[in-house]
């Protein structure tokens, strides 16, 4: 027995016209105060105007939003009395308006209390919108928030599935200002959402359309879009993509490349698409042999092609190369070292690198699961660049 | 020799499992919290039985069959009817796929064991490891 959660979709140009026909009386926006800046927040604010719906702005959400930012948006909230929480941005504000949404219904809890084992009951006070900025953290479709604990430097996975949103926005013509690099650290983080929604211990026949899906889009669009930022027709194509990705994995689960990209980007400040990404290949490189026909049925999809053999194990490491090379495509590192990390600052990290990542929840669901010394291993190859080969 | 499930033996036998196992240790080194399986009673199995398991800094420092749910203090109880914890021990079901389906229902606090999920799949594992007499 599982389940699978999705908010309603409305996808495509345009799609935020579907804001006009909202019913409602006070909506709190929750994102960043970039978004303010390039116009996006005043884009929503018209369309849900001409919907007769008042709007205030919580535009205070920070990249890897902390515990603290979320009760000061819960003060809001509490304050305004919204009918509507509209989460607008990456995922960082989506998942904060998540958290926001949650802790206005239920005064009661505190962040970390947020879990899936109980019934949390919302729907009483507000609603839940949310509207994808950037093409990649399929935040806007799954229930699961990263909220960043400042204290212990170290990110928590809290949520509950009743706390997906009721309405999910992909309009690509928010995402058409997004530089090249935040393109290609985005549209990483689709690609390992759908991979590991693929191959991790939980996909299920309901997920694995989406993510093969998604795959392929990542693959056909994501260099365009790196290149042409008003390629449209890339940007749709990514931003679908990611949509697709994040229904995947959000309804099976992420696994090693995001347990081990959780822990570099909560000490290192790194973004989580450009951490992850970058542990991708290594973390297939590892598991391939414990699920070689899934990795190969992926690397098929995107025509990745084996020159050391046709068997299963050689097609799914070809899966690894052919994202390393797209990497290199998109001008994204393919090694920790070349985000610039010190070897020092990174060896004297690597415990608690290790022990953060062996312990994260998305390790659960690895199909080869690391011992501790194959971890640090791992850390060490992916440090250096070098194919793993243990 | 398979031990019966669920006994005195096999609980003793995975808590020396889990005080072999490195993985546990790495995963549960700073947990404190004993738990009580409770075993409930469905179509295959007609008693109620309840297993401690007293969990510690990564070590199982005791484990016994028990009377009853109050035979024994622990911070967490875990219940379900005896087909589901022969589904986790066999590995057909993940034990936190059982928690969030409420196939295995929960009673302590959330937060600690939502920051232990390793720990959780490690004790599962272990319990793989313990041949198990299943009574068929």
């Amino acid at each position: 027995m599982w389940y699978f959660v999705s908010p309603e979709i409305v996808f495509g140009e345009g799609a935020l016209d579907a804001l006009d026909e909202l019913e409602g009386h006070r909506a709190l926006i929750v994102t960043d105060a970039m978004l303010v800046e390039l116009g996006l927040v005043a884009q929503v604010k018209s369309h849900l105007d001409k919907a007769g719906i008042e709007t205030h702005i919580f535009d205070a959400v920070e990249p890897d939003p902390s515990v603290q930012t979320v009760r000061r948006g819960v003060e809001v909230a509490r304050e305004y009395e919204p009918d509507w929480i509209v989460g607008l941005g990456g995922g960082s504000p989506m998942d904060a308006a998540k958290a926001i949404w949650v802790l206005y219904e239920r005064p009661d809890l505190d962040p970390a209390e947020i879990n899936p084992f109980i019934t949390l009951g919302l729907r009483q006070k507000a609603r839940l919108i949310t509207i994808p900025t950037t093409s990649g953290t399929g935040a806007e479709v799954t229930w699961g928030i990263v909220l960043t604990d400042t204290e212990e430097q170290r990110k928590m996975g809290v949520g509950n599935r009743e706390n997906v949103a009721d309405m999910a926005i992909v309009d690509p013509c928010l995402t058409v200002g997004m530089p090249p690099a935040l393109t290609a650290d985005t549209g990483l983080d689709a690609l390992t959402h759908a991979v590991e929604g693929y191959t991790c211990a939980w996909h299920t026949d309901m997920t694995d359309g989406l993510c093969i899906s998604a795959i392929r889009l990542v693959f056909e669009f994501l260099p365009r879009a790196v290149a042409d930022g008003s390629d449209i027709e890339a940007r749709e194509r990514m931003h679908n993509a990611a949509t697709c990705a994040g229904l995947g994995f959000g309804n099976a689960m992420a696994s090693m490349a995001h347990a081990m990209g959780h822990t570099l980007g909560a000490i290192f400040h790194i973004p989580h698409g450009r951490t992850v990404g970058i542990f991708l290949p290594y973390t297939i490189e590892f598991a391939a042999c414990a699920a070689p026909d899934r990795y190969a049925e992926l690397a098929e999809s995107v025509g990745c092609h084996s020159d050391a053999g046709e068997g299963k194990t050689e097609v799914a490491l070809a899966l690894a190369k052919c994202i390393r090379d797209l990497c290199r495509e998109i001008n994204s590192p393919t090694s920790i070292a070349e985000l610039g990390i010190y070897r020092t600052a990174f060896e004297s990290a690597l415990d608690k690198l290790v022990d953060d990542a062996f312990n994260d929840t998305s390790m659960v669901t690895a199909c080869r699961g690391p011992s501790y010394d194959e971890l640090r291993q791992l850390f060490l190859y992916a440090y250096e660049g070098r194919p793993v080969d243990f | 020799m398979a031990l019966k499930f669920p006994s005195d033996e096999w609980i003793k036998a995975l808590s020396s499992q889990l005080n072999a196992s490195e993985a546990y240790e790495k995963s549960a080194k700073d947990w404190e919290g004993d738990f009580i399986f409770i075993v409930e009673p469905d179509d295959a199995y007609a008693n109620t039985d309840y297993l401690y398991l007293g969990l510690y800094h990564g070590k199982s420092p005791d484990a016994a069959m028990i009377d009853s749910e109050d035979a024994r203090e622990a911070e967490f109880v875990l219940r379900a009817p005896y087909t589901n914890w022969r589904k986790v021990i066999e590995g057909e079901m993940d034990p936190i796929q059982g928690m969030m389906t409420r196939k295995l229902k929960v009673q302590g606090n959330m937060m600690k064991i939502m920051r232990y999920p390793k720990a959780a799949k490690e004790i599962v594992s272990c319990c793989a490891l313990v041949p198990t007499d299943f009574g068929n």
